[in-house]
């Protein structure tokens, strides 16, 4: 099975992953940007079809991270996905971005059985989730994502640029610190999850925050 | 590529409209809309994350009804376009990044087109399928990408209040005045509920304008005095542009005081002398510009053009100026799809080089730039 993988909750990235590649990559690419989307996500998905010499036709799936992230960039690897998914008639599925990362704790030395992934959610808060994990298993989603501030996570070992950011208030895990979710660890984390008959999630973005409009309120009268 | 009669499709995202048009050369074939409009209602205004996150959800959908609509297939298009500003930022990215992604998908030729020209080039469609011509639409036997000589447009909507000069609509266009605040549309919506009139404010107060005395209460038109026009020889810094918001602060006033005096608001009557001020001072300016800068053929483009004042006094000062007025039918002179198409066909028409896919979205894009 082939996926596209696309995830644009932080950084700009995507990759082509297939259970017949060596680790199951094929290519991937990320920016270490993470306002510059709208520019480079399209060019870097053409780059990584013709370096890997495939096309919309050998594409088996297509996967999104579906946030949490910032809105605008969050869109724009979504309304991608979408796309793509329209013109090549194939499967799209959505994946929690945060999962990206925790599957990368679950593969690493660095480990725990309980853990956070933070990532920053701007206005001095974070979106994270609580993962458990249990042998040779995929990481599980406990709790969350829910978006809040730094100081109120569970007392827990945290991952992602989101500890980095808030090193002082949580258990930032230094190895972690600066890491964000990318595309790669999303399609390697789908493509398992499908491979064990898992469900994944639609392609609805996760905002967790309201639009922030107000409705505004009657019209103070003179006198 | 196909560049005598190109199939191109106009994908626009600036503001609440998600839209896809598909034109062969100057024909239409679909102009498919979706607005997020409804969704703005309670705000009294377009909240930019409402509109951005409706893009994202009705792209696919009005993409795929566009093209059952046109009876095209992706593979037929020779072109792709979309709008790459001026508008929201994260509207605008919206529709930029499925354009690409589009493009990507299909490997075909991307522009990425100004919307503001875009307004202009949907004049340049032929009229048919039932709309009535209007007076001044370029006749069918005309080459495709010819324009009238002397052309001028004057765009008035809720996101922008500009008069152009298009020298050539492919790459010579030039910024004459704009509103230094609000667009007028947006005066309309804010004036509205100060008068309790709900939104969009256009509609209302047009209609209850029509049962109100203009006359009977006096409003400033913005930057007419003398320090702003300066002369014909030498013109002051505001001589083509406009400014809505000392209106709006008087529109306030106004109503304050008749409370304050524990009288009715004659809501009908500040209606009628609020949209005639607006009104007047943008046909007078438009007028003015298009005089003395020697343009003889006007467009009205923008969702205002529905005003049927704005309508009516244009057509009366334009013929008495010696001035061909021109307004598309409806549906294309509110943001749509098909506009960006249109003028993605003139691009392609005239042999201009694609934009590629890897231009950003500019949310303040000047008229000069007619594509990326
Ligand atoms: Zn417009």
């Amino acid at each position: 099975m082939l996926i596209l993988a696309i995830d644009t909750s932080a950084v700009a990235s995507a990759a082509l992953v297939s259970d017949d590649a060596p680790e199951s990559v094929l290519a991937s690419f990320a920016t270490e940007d993470t306002r510059t989307h709208a520019e480079v996500l399209a060019p870097g998905i053409d780059e990584l079809l013709a370096e890997a010499g495939v096309s919309g036709r050998d594409v088996d799936a297509i996967v999104t991270g579906v946030g949490p992230g910032p809105f605008t960039g969050l869109r724009s690897g979504i309304v991608t996905a979408r796309t793509l998914a329209f013109v090549w008639g194939k499967p799209l599925y959505g994946v929690m971005s945060l999962d990206a990362i925790a599957l990368e704790v679950a593969e690493s030395t660095d480990s725990a059985a309980e853990f956070i992934v933070a990532t920053d959610a701007r206005r001095k808060e974070v979106y994270w989730a609580r993962y458990t994990l249990s042998d040779a298993q995929l990481p599980h989603l406990a709790d969350g994502p829910h978006v809040g501030f730094a100081a109120d996570l569970p007392d827990l070992p945290v991952y992602g640029a989101g500890a980095g950011i808030y090193s002082d208030a949580v258990k930032a895990v230094a190895e972690f610190s600066t890491r964000q979710p990318e595309a790669l660890s999303l399609g390697q984390f789908a493509l398992a999850r499908l491979a064990a008959g898992e469900q994944l999630l639609d392609s609805s973005p996760l905002y967790l925050r309201e639009s922030d409009a107000q409705v505004p309120g009657p019209r103070k009268r003179a006198l | 590529m196909n560049r005598t009669q190109p199939l191109v499709l106009g994908i626009e995202s600036s503001c609440d409209e998600t839209g896809v048009g598909i034109v062969r050369g100057t024909a239409l074939l679909t102009n498919t809309v979706s607005s997020s409009m409804d969704e703005h209602v309670r705000f009294g205004g377009v909240i930019p994350e409402i509109a951005s996150r409706a893009h994202l959800d009705a792209f696919v959908p009005t993409l795929e009804e566009a093209l059952a609509e046109a009876d095209v297939s992706l593979t037929d298009i020779d072109a792709i376009a979309v709008t790459s500003g001026p508008g929201l930022a994260g509207a605008l990215m919206v529709g930029v990044c499925a354009a690409k992604a589009l493009a990507v998908a299909t490997g075909k030729p991307l522009y990425a087109i100004n919307h503001l020209v875009a307004h202009v080039g949907v004049g340049l469609l032929q009229q048919g399928g039932g709309t009535p011509a209007p007076s001044g639409a370029p006749a069918p036997q005309t080459p495709p990408h010819a324009l009238p000589e002397n052309m001028g447009a004057l765009l008035v909507s809720g996101g922008h209040t500009e008069i152009l000069r298009i020298r050539s609509i492919t790459d010579d266009v030039e910024l004459l005045g704009s509103t230094i605040d609000d667009a007028a549309g947006e005066a309309y919506d804010k004036v509205a509920r100060l008068l309790g009139l709900g939104y969009p404010g256009g509609p209302a107060i047009d209609k209850l304008a029509r049962t109100g005395n203009a006359k009977a209460i006096r409003l400033p038109r913005g930057l007419t005095q003398p320090k702003y026009m300066g002369t014909a020889e030498e013109p002051g810094p505001h001589r083509y542009d406009w400014s809505f918001s000392g209106l709006k602060t008087a529109v306030a006033r106004c109503v304050e005081q008749f409370e304050a005096r524990g009288e009715e608001v004659p809501v009908a009557d500040i209606a009628a002398a609020f949209q005639e001020a607006v009104v007047d001072v943008i046909t007078s300016k438009a007028v003015l510009a298009c005089r003395e800068n020697g343009i003889t053929e006007v467009l009205l483009g923008g969702g205002v053009a529905a005003n049927s004042r704005l309508r009516q006094l244009t057509e009366q000062r334009c013929s008495a100026a010696g001035i061909r007025l021109t307004v598309p039918p409806l549906p294309l002179c509110t943001d749509n799809g098909a506009m960006v198409a249109a003028l993605g066909a003139q691009l392609v028409m005239a042999g201009v080089e694609p934009s590629g896919i890897g231009f950003a979205p500019d949310s303040s894009m000047p008229v000069t730039t007619v594509s990326a």
